[in-house]
Order: C-alpha cells, then sequence, then structure tokens
C-alpha cells in the first residue's frame, strides 16, 4: 500500500505551489501531482488598459524574473504595432534581461536550490585546510575558498548554529543519508552560500543602471527605452562593465565550480536519470542579435523542439501549435485553444477533506490553478535545459562550445543532461555564456554611442496603430519559454494571455492524463525517508518553479468574471 | 489668475506636506530616556543568537568606524538628532532579540527580493543575519510539514514578541479559497489572522500588502485587500511601494527594536519618516519643472539634457514617499533618475490612478467603475483636480516659454 504525501508549502520557490507523491514500499515515487494554490486573475485586470500601460503591470505577476513580464509585454504591443526598437534600446534590453538571468541564476542555485545539495551542518565538521585543497579541485582560483577564509565561516556558522535559534536553516533535513558532499565540499559550498548573499546586491545594480531599479525596473515604454542619461553617460556603462567582471569571475570560480563539484559527487542520480521527467523539450529563442526585426533576428538562443531526448529530432518553432487544456485545472472549457482564442471562467472545484484532517488534491478531477499548455499534442519543458539541448540540436557554435566544455571538465557523458542533475547544470552553463556574452554586448553599446547614436525611441501613431491590432511576444524568461498574447481594439486591450515558463513545466494532467514536467520528473525517484522531502525537493527545486507566473492569465472576453461555479458539495473549506 | 497662483502656492507649501524635522528639546528628550529604558530592558533578554555585531564586522573586515557611518546615516533617515546615534548602534546590536515571521500570500515575491538588495552597505545584510528571521517560505530550509511545525513552534516561542510581515494582499472572494496555505489548505485570510494574533505588530510590505496592490486593481477579480482591512485591533505599520524599499523596512525595526512601538505614521499608517513628504519636494529635475522644461517625447532633446518628466506620466507630485532621496539599489538609480517617471506606486489604487505614461489631464485611464474612461474631475477626487489645475498652469507657462531648440540654445 502506498503512503500518500502531502507537501505543501513546498519552500524555496517563488509562489505557492504544493506537490502530492504516492510512495511504495520500496521508497520509490510511483505517482505525484503538482498543483498551484493562489490566483489572481491578472487577466482581467488588463482588460481595458492602455497598452503602453500593460506593460508596467503585468511586470508585477513575478518579482523575482522581474522585467521579464515587463519586456514581453511591450514586445507584444511591439508587434501588434510593427515598431522596431532602434539599436540602442535593443542592446540596453538585452544588457537588462542578461542581468535578471545571471543574478536570478545564482542566486537560484544558493539560495534556492543549494539546500538540497548541501548539508550546512556537516560544513561544521570540516578541516578548513583540507577544504581550501578541495576546492582547487573545482577551479584553478578559487573564489572566497582559501583556509582562512573558509575556517571564518566555519566558526561564524558553529556560533549560529550552537546558539540553538536556526533560522531559515531550522527543521531542515540535516543528516539525511541522500546528501552526498564532504564535509569539506559542503563548507566550501556554505561560504560561496553567504558570499552570493552578500555580491547578488552588486549583480542586481547591474539592471538597476539602464533600468532604474531591481525588482521592477521603469525603463522599458513602448518603442524603446527611457534610460537616456545612462547611455549618454561612459562612467555608468564603466561601472556596468566592473560589476560584470566581478559577478564573472564568481560565475566561474565558484558557481560552476560547485555545479561540477555536486554535479561529479551526484553523477551516479545523473548517470540513471533521476529526475528526467518528460524529455521533451521546447524554446521560443531569445537574445536578439542584430536589427533586422524581431522575429527575423538572429537569436542567441534558437528556437525550436526536440522530443525524447533525441538530438536528432530537432525541429523549429510553430507558434500556431500552442494551445491549452483546462481538463484538469480550476477553469471551464471542453477542449484546448489557442492564447488569441481563449475564453476561460474559473471554476474551483476545491480539495477533498478527509479524516485525517487533511485537504487531499482531487487528482481525478480539476486540481490546480496552472492549466495544461501542449505543443502540437505533446506535453513538454522549457528552460535553461531546453535552451542548451535544443541549442546543441540546432548546430549552435556557441551553446554547443559551453556544453560540451563542462561535460568535458566533469567527464560527463552528454546523456547526464537528461537528469534533475543535468538540468541543475544547464542552468550553469547558460549562466556563464550569458556573462561572457554581455562583456560583448556592453562593448557594443558603448561604441554605438561613442559614435554618436544617441536615438532609444522608435516614433508611432497610436491612434493610428492602436485601432486594431494583435500581437506576441515570445521569448525566453529565466525560467524558460515565455508568451504574451495581445488584441487590441480602439486604443485599448480587448484581450490578454501568457502563457509562462512555470505553466508548461509546473501543470498538471492534460485531457489524455499525461503528466507535467514537475510531474513526470519525480517518477522512479527514490526517497532516503519518506517524512523528509528532500529528493522531491531537488528535483522539483531544479526547474526553479516561479508559480505566481504560472497560473494562467486567460482574458474573460466579453464575460463578467462574476461566475464562479462551486460544486457545495465538494467544497469542504 | 491670482486665484489659482493661490491654489498652486498652497499646494506646494501645505503644510501636509512638510515633516516636522526639529521638535524640539523637551520631545527629544523625553524620547532619549524612553530609548534607554527599552534598550535596557531589551538587554535583560536571552539573546537569541550569541553571534556579536563584533563578530560580524570582524569577519566582514568593517571597522567599528564604518559601522558607526552607517549608525549615523540610519539615525538621519530616521529623522532623529545625533544624539540618538549611539541608541541606534546599540539597537543594532540588539536586534538579534526580535524574531520575524514573514508571510507571502496573493504577491510576486518582490519585496522579499527587495529585501535582498538591502540598502547601507553590507552592514544590513549582517542585520539580517542576526535578526531571527523564524519563518520565510522563500528561504527556508525546511518544507511541508516541516515547515509547517517551524511557524507553529515560533508563534507559541515567541507568542507576543514576534514581528509578522505580511506581503501581498488577502483574497476575500470565493470565501478567501483563491488562496490556500499548508496541508489543511488554510484560506490566506484565516492563516493571517491566526499568524497575526500572536504577533506584537504586524508590517504590512509592499504595495499589495498595504493597500491591495496588483491584485485589487480593477475589477479586483478575488476581492483583494490589504492586511489593514482584515486585521483590527493590533498595530500595523504600512510600508508601501512596489515593492517597498528595503531602506525603508530596515528603518522600520530598528525604530521598533529602539523605542518598542510603531513610528510615527500617516492616517494611512505608512512610517513619516519616509512617507512624510512627495517625491516632487526632493526631486533632482525640480529646477526643470519650476523652469517649465518637459520631456515631451521619449529620447527627445529634453530627455538628452535631464528635463522634468511631468508631460512624460511622472507622478512625483501626489506620490509620498522617500525614494528621491534614498533611491534604488544603494543609491545607483531611480525611476526619474533612468528617464520614467513616478509612477505614484506608494498611493492607494495607483495602478488605476498613476500608473500610465500620460500626465492626469490626458489620462485615458480605466475607470474603477468600469466602462467609459474620463477625466479626474468625474471621479471627485477635489485634492487631485486642484493638484492638476496648479501643474496645468506650470504647463501653460512652459508652452509659452516655448522648448529649447535643437542647436541647445534657450
Amino acid at each position: 500500500m502506498g503512503k500518500h504525501i502531502i507537501i505543501d508549502p513546498i519552500t524555496r520557490i517563488e509562489g505557492h505551489l504544493r506537490i502530492e507523491a504516492v510512495i511504495d514500499d520500496n521508497n520509490t515515487i510511483v505517482d505525484a501531482y503538482s498543483a498551484s494554490t493562489m490566483f489572481r486573475g491578472i487577466e482581467a485586470i488588463l482588460k481595458g488598459r492602455d497598452p503602453r500601460d500593460a506593460g508596467l503591470l503585468a511586470m508585477r505577476i513575478c518579482g523575482v524574473c522581474t522585467g521579464t513580464h515587463y519586456q514581453r509585454s511591450i514586445e507584444a504591443v511591439e508587434h501588434a504595432f510593427n515598431v522596431t526598437i532602434p539599436k540602442n534600446a535593443r542592446l540596453v534590453r538585452n544588457l537588462v534581461q542578461g542581468a535578471l538571468y545571471i543574478h536570478d541564476h545564482v542566486v537560484h542555485f544558493y539560495h534556492l536550490h543549494g539546500l538540497d545539495w548541501v548539508d550546512v551542518t556537516s560544513a561544521l565538521k570540516a578541516d578548513p585546510k583540507k577544504a581550501a585543497q578541495e576546492a582547487l579541485k573545482w577551479s584553478k582560483n578559487p573564489w572566497g575558498a582559501s583556509e582562512g577564509e573558509l575556517r571564518a565561516v566555519q566558526e561564524r556558522v558553529t556560533k549560529f548554529v550552537k546558539q540553538g535559534r536556526l533560522g531559515p536553516f531550522a527543521k531542515g533535513y540535516w543528516g539525511n543519508k541522500h546528501y552526498k558532499l564532504t564535509p569539506e565540499q559542503n563548507l566550501v559550498a556554505t561560504a560561496h552560500y553567504l558570499q552570493a548573499l552578500d555580491l547578488q546586491r552588486d549583480a542586481a545594480k547591474m539592471m538597476a543602471i539602464y533600468g532604474g531599479k531591481m525588482p521592477h525596473p521603469q525603463s522599458f515604454v513602448v518603442g524603446g527605452v527611457t534610460c537616456v542619461q545612462d547611455i549618454q553617460n561612459p562612467a555608468r556603462g564603466a561601472l556596468f562593465k566592473n560589476l560584470l567582471l566581478n559577478w564573472q569571475n564568481f560565475i566561474k570560480n565558484a558557481y560552476i565550480a560547485d555545479v561540477l563539484m555536486a554535479g561529479t559527487m551526484y553523477a551516479d542520480e545523473a548517470l540513471d536519470g533521476t529526475g528526467a521527467g518528460l524529455k521533451n523539450f521546447m524554446t521560443y529563442g531569445d537574445f536578439r542579435l542584430d536589427d533586422t526585426g524581431f522575429y527575423k533576428s538572429a537569436l542567441l538562443f534558437p528556437s525550436g523542439t526536440v522530443m525524447n531526448g533525441d538530438l536528432k529530432s530537432y525541429q523549429p518553432f510553430d507558434q500556431s501549435k500552442v494551445t491549452e487544456d483546462v481538463t484538469h485545472s480550476w477553469y471551464e472549457g471542453d477542449k484546448p485553444l489557442h492564447p488569441f482564442d481563449g475564453e476561460t471562467i474559473p471554476n474551483y472545484t476545491g480539495l477533498e477533506k478527509k479524516a485525517d484532517g487533511y485537504a487531499y488534491l482531487k487528482t481525478k478531477e480539476k486540481y490546480s490553478w496552472i492549466k495544461a499548455p501542449l505543443y502540437g499534442d505533446e506535453r513538454v519543458e522549457v528552460g535553461p535545459l531546453a535552451r542548451m539541448v535544443v541549442g546543441v540540436a540546432a548546430g549552435d557554435e556557441r551553446i554547443t562550445k559551453y556544453v560540451t566544455g563542462f561535460l568535458k571538465k566533469g567527464n560527463l557523458p552528454t546523456s547526464v543532461l537528461f537528469s534533475t542533475v543535468g538540468r541543475t547544470a544547464a542552468r550553469a552553463i547558460e549562466t556563464e555564456l550569458m556573462a561572457d556574452v554581455m562583456v560583448e554586448w556592453i562593448d557594443e553599446l558603448q561604441a554605438n554611442v561613442a559614435a554618436g547614436d544617441l536615438s532609444t525611441w522608435t516614433e508611432f501613431d497610436f491612434d493610428k496603430v492602436a485601432a486594431d491590432a494583435k500581437g506576441y511576444g515570445l521569448a525566453e524568461a529565466p525560467r524558460g519559454a515565455l508568451g504574451h498574447w495581445v488584441n487590441i481594439k480602439d486604443g485599448k486591450i480587448e484581450n490578454y494571455q501568457a502563457v509562462v515558463p512555470s505553466t508548461w513545466n509546473a501543470s498538471p494532467r492534460d485531457a489524455k492524463n499525461r503528466m507535467g514536467a514537475y510531474e513526470a520528473s519525480l517518477i522512479g525517484t527514490k526517497v532516503a525517508d519518506p517524512d523528509q522531502p528532500l529528493e522531491i525537493l531537488r528535483t522539483v527545486h531544479s526547474f526553479d518553479p516561479c508559480i505566481a507566473c504560472a497560473v494562467h492569465l486567460v482574458d474573460t472576453k466579453g464575460k463578467e468574471l462574476g461566475v464562479y461555479k462551486i460544486d457545495p458539495t465538494s467544497c469542504s473549506i | 489668475m491670482n486665484e489659482r497662483r493661490a491654489v498652486l502656492t498652497k499646494m506646494f507649501s501645505a503644510k501636509d506636506t512638510q515633516v516636522a524635522t526639529n521638535r524640539g528639546e523637551d520631545y527629544y528628550e523625553t524620547l532619549w530616556q524612553k530609548c534607554r529604558a527599552r534598550l535596557d530592558d531589551l538587554k535583560k533578554l536571552p539573546a537569541r543568537s550569541t553571534t556579536s555585531i563584533e563578530d560580524i564586522l570582524d569577519i566582514e573586515g568593517f571597522s567599528r568606524r564604518d559601522f558607526m557611518k552607517w549608525a549615523s546615516a540610519a539615525t538621519a533617515m530616521l529623522m532623529l538628532p545625533a544624539s540618538f546615534t549611539p541608541l541606534i548602534a546599540e539597537a543594532a546590536e540588539v536586534m538579534n532579540r526580535v524574531p520575524v515571521i514573514w508571510l507571502e500570500l496573493q504577491d510576486c515575491a518582490g519585496n522579499s527580493e527587495a529585501l535582498l538588495r538591502s540598502d547601507g552597505p553590507t552592514i544590513d545584510e549582517l542585520l539580517l543575519d542576526i535578526l531571527s528571521l523564524e519563518f520565510h517560505e522563500t528561504i527556508m530550509a525546511a518544507a511541508g510539514h516541516q515547515a509547517e511545525a517551524q511557524l507553529e513552534e515560533a508563534m507559541e516561542t515567541f507568542h507576543g514578541k514576534y514581528l509578522c510581515f505580511v506581503e501581498g494582499s488577502i483574497p476575500l472572494g470565493m470565501n478567501g479559497q483563491f488562496g490556500t496555505f499548508g496541508p489543511k489548505a488554510e484560506t490566506f485570510v484565516d492563516h493571517l489572522k491566526r499568524v497575526s494574533s500572536g504577533a506584537a505588530a504586524v508590517v504590512a510590505v509592499g504595495s499589495c500588502a498595504t493597500f491591495g496592490g496588483v491584485p485589487a486593481a480593477s475589477p479586483n477579480p478575488t476581492g483583494a485587500v490589504g492586511v489593514m482591512d482584515v486585521i483590527k485591533g493590533k498595530p500595523i505599520i504600512n510600508i508601501p511601494a512596489c515593492p517597498a524599499n528595503p531602506a525603508n523596512m530596515v528603518g522600520v525595526v530598528l525604530h521598533y527594536v529602539l523605542t518598542g512601538q510603531v513610528p510615527e505614521l500617516d492616517s494611512l499608517l505608512r512610517p513619516k519618516f519616509a512617507f512624510g513628504y512627495r517625491i516632487h519636494d526632493n526631486c533632482e529635475r525640480r529646477a526643470h519643472f519650476d523652469a517649465g522644461e518637459y520631456v515631451e517625447e521619449w529620447g527627445d532633446e529634453g530627455a538628452k539634457n535631464n528635463f522634468c518628466l511631468y508631460k512624460m506620466g511622472c507622478k512625483g507630485p501626489m506620490t509620498f514617499n522617500n525614494c528621491s532621496i534614498v533611491r534604488y539599489n544603494e543609491g545607483v538609480n531611480w525611476p526619474i533618475g533612468v528617464g520614467r517617471g513616478c509612477i505614484g506606486c506608494s498611493e492607494p489604487d495607483f495602478w488605476d490612478k498613476y500608473a500610465y505614461e500620460r500626465p492626469m489631464a490626458d489620462a485615458n485611464i480605466k475607470a474603477p467603475t468600469g466602462g467609459v474612461e474620463s477625466t479626474v474631475d468625474e471621479f471627485g477626487l477635489g485634492l487631485l483636480t486642484a493638484t492638476a489645475v496648479g501643474i496645468g498652469i506650470h504647463a501653460v507657462a512652459s508652452a509659452t516659454a516655448g522648448k529649447k531648440s535643437d542647436n541647445g540654445d534657450a
């Protein structure tokens, strides 16, 4: 008889997520359900507003991937208005998004994911001298991992642990036998955790230089950007580059080093494909490299799909194949719909309260605020792993170089990519790639401005273009493929939809009862102790969940949002 | 004309917009004694952590002098005289006596992220290190049952003593079921009421927790409200903005430690030290506003010359916050600095009233009542009508003064 466990709240994510899992007598997960437990209704809120204002509001879908919904919304409107932004604006947006990626990914690895790989209490037993030597195995010039620095970290953590109140480390899964790092390795990683916590403030400043502030920048507008002063002043670019180079150093000599270390120690899980899941990948592509037009430019991350983990199955991306199914989601609807045709109404059917006092998901019926997106007739995964896999499959030279370089350093075969460990490594590989290319972009921006080009905005006749227009912004947020679709009539938003990365990944089953990415990735995972969801967290966190984003934002075209069908017999709360 | 000038003068020199920065010797003497007594009481309590400020400063390579410089700056930000600086420093040292439980409801995590950017140098990070953060879903190690147990235990151990920080709005629609927490699917509203019942005070951070924010923007599909609409009979402090400035979050905690009380608040429960004056009062582009020099189009000559952003929708004149002084990300930049005006994010209903790139006279905004958009007058916002009139005069003056030509001649 299986053990049915509820993990709510899933912590160290953005948003509100519940995972239910069924574990058999061999402590193996045989079934899993992923559900979001919060809804805001931002699509109805956007309806009726001026499309030039939508970006600022859409940005508040998420404060972690801040700036990304902002940009996507503006891109959708620019597509609808047929506006191409000037070169400076393109570079500024790339730099701001890039700054988000490299901040977000590093903070994710250490402060959200890290404690699933690193046993902080074990670091207290380490020998700092040996730990310093350990660090040299993974980097020629390790960041902040000299014997003295490591000893200081150890003393600081020891003091903290001794006084009894562990703050955010309280009731963690310390000592679980599925932690695999040595005490010395744990000490190195713990030192980096604390250093990253301090340094990320500087990394965030990059976005603030051209974005105004972080979180929630403010310098993007339909047609371009507003940061004229900041691009005019060479000192700002110099500051940006200085911050970038410092963070790049941390990425190479702490982050990549630690991921190689963890990847090696957890290689068995990588090799047996723990956490692989769907093995179907999709990207919309992103980071425009020239000014030939939004959907014409060459891209840093190519768009496309790879199915069944087969790199030879690459296909280019087709926007018309995106639909969403609501069979198991708390909305009305009987067939999958493309975002432009969406018409949905919340239909909350609640959870089921059982004798043990807990409320369980009604997994045979509707059980999540997240919809189930489909690409054609496939369930797919999005994110850094998808970008790296599709990039390699599409023959992109740069991506292939970084991926094969990393695998070679770690002496790992390509197949390890299809696992929780692989997903985690892909995020790190992408971060290093992004930091390196950003050095080129900041130089390009500086040179362009120095040569006399100060244009930041393309003019357009609002009344003309906003009379009747449709557009979409399809690109890549840090967590994966992000699309905003907008329908504009008489200068106002008539319909707005966003299908976000965590919608793809965190979704429930579809009409054919096929699992979403999180659900699929948990099947077959062995847990050391069913009362400690460590392994579940390790895999779910590898997707970098962003659940406020994931809850679907489909418009209620023309209908009052006053119709909530609640079945009184099922509503137990 | 004289009447209009009188309106203008009154509006820009109205008493409400000024914060009394000198309250007289007796006031400060009494306050000082209160703070001293409070600190002495706190020091008698058992320490939550034996990690001392000296240890942290030492490890991080900061001198005592650096620390005192920070204490000076924090004292000034709280609008206290210099004699309070040593008390602020002492308060920082005993800050680890205050347990904090942080709840996230209908949120985007922007305020938690903002807190990670904590302003002022690393020293504020150090303070977070020794503040006893008992529960915070975004960074805590435990999940599921262990996380729930940690919350319950912290509430019991520190009953009556912890600060409850809240981020995100509270949905009341559909019996509160638009948001649930934990294995028993407790609704957010029940969760908030239960957790705040044992708190010493509730601090709502960000526009959603204070005034409803994004989820409450028209038509508010989930019946979202802010903390003060749900919690009664508890001291509440609102720190709005989207997200709130971390300097203000830390300032509030410091004040609480120092005096054991909430800081002086305005009618919207916002601390006066941060929200007692408008963006407009301290804006670096104010001289351009006064001279009638405006940006008229993104990227134009005015933009290249730092002109006032009023005509591009800056709501600085209506917005109370200290962004024009404290700025963001350790002073690196702020909205006006990056060439995009203020969107009024520390004010209630700003998504409906202020957050668009046109001045209020050309609002073209979505009426909260739904249907036809209209001007300010139809909403009956009297004060703002006067504001719009006052600024309208200014804008007219600029049109007659003429824009700067492309040659840069006045």
